[in-house]
């Protein structure tokens, strides 16, 4: 749910039950975006950071 | 095709020998698959739930996977917010099996909202009074969390890893795991709040109903404790059934026992709050409603006392002694029976706050619910259980799920001298005459 959707409303328990997603979300999204865009520029410039084998 | 697909320095079975073992589970995997598809197709009056008994089988099963999995929230907020850094043997494991509780856990709502395809109305309209909202949210986002966690794993499959992009994400991945780590830890910390927090405040159900901090009732904090004390537990639980089945040792003694006495503290400070939580339930607040302790276990042919005792003495008291004491953990006997029945304690704690809350009678002239599942429902909480042992026969057979197998289990290979006087021996032995001996052998 979005703020311009119609059962939107500015209170309390919206804000945070929707903020907690989206806040949630952005994070995970933006993380992976990085990873995301960086493999390919890892990947044009050749890079090499050796193996790994565990997290 | 297969060979080539194997970490290397690992021994696995045959491909035959590795479908064959697989067999059985896959049609117990189908079995379930078809209960599935009736309760979509048909609708969910191939349950027996009715207007009096809402809650199906599943919904514990529901319940006690995500408990379950909460070892991958607790073990990577330990490996990468607390430095526990020897865990690092385990963590993969641990997302494994979070990932497939997790993803579990999801498939069973699937089926309990019986429409799938409006399961997105509960984001787009979502209902911010409720704390199974909160849940839904958390769950959803957590197990995209735990699929980020579990990516780089498959990515470092070894012809996957020869793929620069991939080699290179999965390497990026790891950088940043700790910021999905501890977004994890947040995320799980509550949805396991909320679903205690659903029954806690149930104040029409006096079985249930629990007194509050701020908004939050006990439940909620005990839920998320829980959780994260018998999460890891689960883990050794079903790392030493892997190790058993596979024959090898996969993760270090050491590794094992921090993990397990975390584990120990965590469920004796736990079942501490828990008897407490218990007891001031049965002197204070059930009276208050006009209930007395006994009248929750008594009159009917299933809940007795045993169910308490069960909960919190054998799968709470017991193993917390057992993981605690420095002895008591490192007999491999007595460390695998206190996971086994913690792993029972919690899901028995599980049962009691979903199932058991709708079977007791609350008005006067009410009886008890006893409920009896349909086949489709004890078929569809078992399809979990059937996955996940797929998912983890596969991923110890083709992903570098344990970076400490390859030391603990060392393949019997010529060491390369020896191979070469071996050779050398050979190539004179073909050059001799017959019946003349080679210089080597004489």
């Amino acid at each position: 749910m979005f703020p311009f959707n119609f059962e939107w409303i500015w209170d309390m328990s919206h804000v945070v039950f929707m903020g907690g997603l989206w806040y949630a979300l952005n994070i995970i999204g933006i993380g992976m975006t990085f990873c995301i865009i960086k493999a390919i520029y890892d990947t044009v410039k050749g890079k090499d950071d050796g193996h790994h084998a565990e997290h | 095709m297969d060979r080539a697909l194997i970490p290397d320095g690992v021994q696995r079975d045959p491909l035959w020998k590795f479908i064959l073992k697989l067999g059985p589970v896959v049609a117990v995997l189908i079995w379930g698959v078809v209960a599935m598809f009736l309760c979509w197709i048909k609708g969910l009056n191939q349950t027996n739930m009715n207007n009096y008994y809402g809650f199906a089988l599943w919904i514990w099963a529901d319940l006690a996977v995500i408990a379950l999995g909460g070892g991958a929230f607790f073990t990577g907020f330990l490996r990468y917010l607390v430095g526990k850094d020897d865990l690092k043997y385990i963590i993969n494991f641990a997302v494994l099996v979070g990932f497939i509780c997790y993803s579990s856990a999801l498939l069973i709502l699937a089926i309990d909202i019986g429409q799938p395809l409006r399961g997105w109305f509960i984001f787009w309209h979502a209902n911010v009074h409720s704390m199974l909202t909160e849940v839904a949210f958390c769950l959803s986002a957590y197990f995209g969390v735990l699929t980020i966690e579990y990516i780089p794993l498959v990515l470092e499959n070894r012809q996957l890893d020869r793929v620069p992009f991939f080699h290179h994400l999965s390497h990026n991945m790891h950088g940043i795991m700790a910021v999905f780590a501890a977004t994890g830890a947040f995320l799980s910390f509550f949805h396991q709040g909320s679903l205690g927090g659903v029954a806690g405040v149930l104040f029409g159900r006096p079985f249930a109903f629990r007194e509050h901090v701020f908004i939050w009732p006990w439940t909620f904090f005990l839920f998320t404790w829980s959780a994260a004390a018998y999460g890891p537990s689960f883990t050794i639980m079903l790392l030493k059934i892997t190790e058993k089945i596979t024959n090898k040792r996969l993760v270090k003694d050491n590794v094992v026992q921090l993990l397990a006495k975390i584990s120990g503290w965590m469920i004796l400070t736990y079942i501490i709050a828990k008897i407490i939580d218990t007891w001031y339930w049965a002197a204070v607040t059930a009276p208050s409603k006009g209930f007395t302790l006994i009248d929750f276990y008594s009159n009917n042919a299933f809940y007795g006392l045993w169910i308490l005792f069960l909960e919190i003495v054998v799968g709470g008291v017991i193993p917390a002694i057992i993981l605690v004491s420095d002895k008591g953990r490192k007999n491999a006997k007595l460390l695998f029976l206190a996971v086994v029945l913690g792993v029972i304690g919690v899901s028995v704690n599980r049962w009691v706050m979903v199932l058991q809350v709708m079977a007791v009678p609350i008005m006067p002239f009410d009886q008890w619910a006893l409920y009896l599942p349909s086949w489709q429902e004890v078929a569809t909480t078992i399809l979990p259980v059937a996955y996940g042992v797929i998912l983890i026969a596969l991923s110890h057979r083709y992903l570098p799920v344990w970076p400490q197998e390859r030391e603990l289990n060392p393949i019997d290979a010529p060491s390369a001298p020896e191979a070469a006087v071996a050779e050398d021996i050979d190539e004179a032995a073909e050059a001799a005459p017959d019946g003349d001996l080679a210089p080597a052998q004489a």
